[in-house]
């Protein structure tokens, strides 16, 4: 494997390797501080993200490596008129990896397919975002020791969220699995995920609006519901406030309950879940280093 | 009706009926110089009705687009007079360039120059998705 471009280019076995990696690595963070000596990231951002490029910075510069890039197209030679490709070429000149993302679709396909360095897709637009669902991935490792016979609640903007599509379509290659996916009508998962995943892979899950189902989950994956995916601001505010988890709705659920979220929050998780037990969204957070720190390692191929 | 036979040249058979014109354009036939003979609406004891082109010459032919626009064509190479080959079409696992990506999201929608490429994901259906976006393209098949 030269590149990351989507989650399904790993196999369950490599996925299984990067999470052992991420494991070793939180355990023994000395041995590892300078296996990227005097190797160096570049983060192409094309639109901002200060979480994932600060990640991904942070994870090259906690192996011993070094760091260039720039964080906004307008800061590039992109504004000049320069081709994805041709910026991938060039930064193959100067780089040993590449983490990039941008607003359109594709477009970290097409800089791995020109770059003779691995290029890792840190985000495409609303299509793929694989180093998230890997973040999502350690953390239910970490916290569950297993990917299969789970229970997992998807709560939020389940239409536009792709945190949300992409990480059913991980656990779907798990044996018994089942989702409750709670949402407002209007922002239901699409079709697709539906019939070529759920229903493809024969997995249970019901479409709900209401938190009847908290006491059955073992996973709680909280989303955002995203201002700019509507045209209307009156239907965002009306969807933005249907769901939010708050202390008393946690009364019934189990004890070791994960309490996820992709992150930024805006107010559908109460701040006062944050000192819960059971809310693992920073930690989240921080696996999301470690788990970088893996996949920069493999895809370097340092041991 | 009676249409020369060929003695050297391509006899695609069995074409959906309506979609010769079409075959006609994807393979640029106007541009050549030899003969070429359009049927349309013959009779087929198989599928009813057919269409079937008759090119007087052995030229190179996009095997891949012909397979994408209708995989029920039979292609004949004719030598002398006589069959000397004949190829059965299927659904192309990739094409390019024949299938333009419609995703105003997609990247091909800003860099004019990246070759629009569809790869079959899903042979029953016969789905293409564009291999940037994984916009869903159907086969016209």
């Amino acid at each position: 494997m030269k590149d990351l471009i989507s989650i399904t280019d790993l196999s369950i076995e490599e996925l299984q390797e990067l999470i052992a990696k991420a494991e070793d690595i939180i355990s023994n963070p000395d041995e590892y501080c300078e296996k990227c000596k005097r190797k160096k990231l570049a983060t192409l951002f094309f639109e901002p993200s200060t979480r994932t490029r600060l990640s991904f910075e942070s994870a090259m510069l906690e192996l011993g490596g070094s760091v260039i890039g720039f964080s906004e197209a307008a800061s590039s030679s992109s504004a000049k008129g320069e081709s994805v490709a041709d910026t991938a070429r060039t930064i193959s000149c100067y780089a040993d990896i590449i983490a990039m993302r941008h607003p359109k679709e594709g477009a970290p396909l097409v800089a791995a397919n020109a770059a003779s360095i691995p290029v890792i897709n840190a985000g495409d637009g609303g299509h793929n975002h694989p180093t998230q669902t890997l973040t999502d991935l350690l953390t239910i490792y970490r916290e569950k020791r297993r990917f299969n016979n789970l229970k997992v609640g998807f709560c939020g903007d389940l239409k536009f969220g792709r945190t949300v599509h992409s990480l059913i379509q991980a656990m779907s290659r798990y044996e018994g699995n089942s989702f409750v996916l709670i949402s407002p009508e209007e922002l239901r998962v699409p079709g697709y995920i539906k019939t070529d995943v759920l229903d493809k892979n024969k997995l249970q899950y019901k479409e709900t609006d209401n938190w009847d189902d908290m006491a059955e989950l073992d996973i709680l994956y909280m989303t955002r519901v995203q201002r700019e995916r509507f045209f209307n601001e009156a239907d965002y505010l009306r969807l933005r406030d249907v769901f939010i988890l708050t202390e008393d709705k946690l009364t019934n659920a189990k004890d070791d309950l994960c309490i996820m979220h992709p992150l930024p929050r805006v107010n559908e998780i109460e701040r006062a879940v944050d000192s819960d037990k059971r809310a693992c969204y920073f930690k989240q957070v921080l696996y999301g280093k470690y788990i970088r720190m893996a996949l920069i390692l493999k895809l370097l191929g340092v041991e | 009706m009676t249409i020369d036979s060929i003695k050297n040249g391509i006899v695609l058979d069995h074409i959906e009926a309506g979609k010769s014109m079409e075959i006609y354009r994807v393979l640029e036939l106007s541009k050549l110089d030899c003969s070429v003979a359009i049927i349309k609406n013959a009779v087929s004891r198989k599928v009813g009705h057919k269409d079937i082109i008759k090119i007087d010459s052995i030229i190179d032919i996009n095997i891949d687009v012909l397979g994408y626009i209708d995989p029920g064509i039979t292609v004949n190479i004719v030598r002398d007079g006589e069959i000397v080959e004949k190829k059965n079409l299927s659904l192309p696992e990739q094409v390019t360039g024949v299938i333009a990506c419609k995703n105003p999201r997609c990247i091909t929608s800003i860099e004019q120059e990246l070759p629009h490429v569809f790869r079959l994901t899903d042979r029953k259906e016969g789905i293409y998705r564009c291999i940037y976006c994984e916009a869903k393209a159907k086969a016209e098949a």
